[in-house]
């Protein structure tokens, strides 16, 4: 079954991510993408147990999750796919054939040194402008959404402040 | 309160400069400051908890707004509201290295209350705590309605309220 989101959110496994969206798309596989937490058992134990049961859980590479994209894909479960930043989805995506991430969700991009503020969940530094543009640029559609019941906001729109207008 | 970014400072000072905050509740959106609020209505109390809101910060952010409060009020007790949620990811995080520090998720009216009554002068916070946590979870009822009475069952109040003064 195609991973139905993938989604950009600093704060990983969280509320948001496990019941806002987890609940209502009927959520059974959610596949962490973060290099560190891949390499570390004790902040795999730290998000394992924020989700429930009915939810299977695993934490991979960018190198791994590329090479079991397809598994991930082929699993009769509903999907989400996670990164906590810009760069590891742009990543993923160049990692990947062509075509293969149609959509990513701007979930939560928070602020930060050197971002300035696109929308009220979302905040840029030019570099993840950039990688914006350029996973954009491959015709993957970026779209900001921190909830199901939000609008969803194009990338033109969030870089031009319209965001929330 | 609401905001994360104004944490400090707020219900557990008494304004004569002297903290009594004994815990922190930590939670999504205003539910921290509603939570507090209500012990506040019951008790008078809401001196007790310093209210933390997860809105819009970052978990990094979070986490460190979190051990800000920690360190600078020596509070040893933390509440949250959602086990899987980011300000539950924050707390235990904090715990680490850290087994003077207790959290408890899943944190409802009836746990802050008998943190409030059973904790000071009483038992340790981290004992109140454990105590706490039990009451909240037995608080959590499920109440299914009845079938009306039978003619003559109840007390005829629509002609000025029967016995009730």
């Amino acid at each position: 079954m195609p991973i139905e989101i993938h989604r950009i959110d600093d704060r990983l496994i969280h509320g948001q991510v496990v019941v806002g969206w987890g609940q209502p798309l009927g959520i059974g596989l959610l596949v962490m993408v973060d290099d560190d937490v891949a390499a570390s058992e004790w902040e795999q134990e730290l998000y394992r147990m924020g989700v429930p049961p009915e939810m299977d859980v695993r934490f991979e590479s960018v190198a791994d999750a590329v090479r079991h994209y397809p598994d991930h894909t082929a699993d009769p479960r509903r999907g989400m796919l996670i990164t906590g930043d810009i760069e590891t989805m742009e990543r993923l995506v160049a990692g990947l054939a062509s075509g293969t991430i149609r959509e990513v969700n701007l979930g939560g991009v928070h602020h930060r040194a050197g971002r300035s503020q696109r929308m009220r969940y979302v905040f840029l530094t030019p570099d993840e402008e950039l990688a914006l543009r350029g996973m954009a640029g491959r015709g993957v559609s970026i779209v900001a959404r921190d909830v199901p019941s939000a609008r969803p906001v194009p990338l033109a729109d969030v870089l031009a402040g319209r965001g929330e207008g | 309160m609401s905001s994360g970014r104004d944490a400090a400072g707020g219900a557990g000072d008494t304004g004569a400069g002297r903290a009594v905050a004994r815990a922190i509740v930590a939670g999504h959106g205003d539910v921290a400051a509603g939570l507090v609020s209500a012990v506040a209505q019951i008790t008078g109390r809401g001196d007790v908890f310093l209210p933390l809101s997860n809105r819009e910060l970052s978990a990094d952010d979070l986490e460190r707004v979190l051990r800000d409060l920690v360190e600078t009020t020596g509070v040893r007790v933390i509440f949250t509201d959602l086990p899987a949620g980011s300000c539950t990811i924050a707390a235990r995080r904090l715990l680490r290295g850290r087994p003077d520090l207790v959290l408890v998720t899943g944190a409802n009216v009836a746990a802050l209350l008998d943190f409030v009554f059973h904790g000071e002068h009483q038992l340790p916070d981290e004992q109140a705590a454990g105590h706490a946590a039990d009451k909240g979870r037995a608080s959590v009822l499920v109440v299914a309605g009845s079938a009306a009475p039978a003619a003559g069952g109840m007390p005829d109040r629509s002609r000025g309220g029967g016995d009730a003064h």
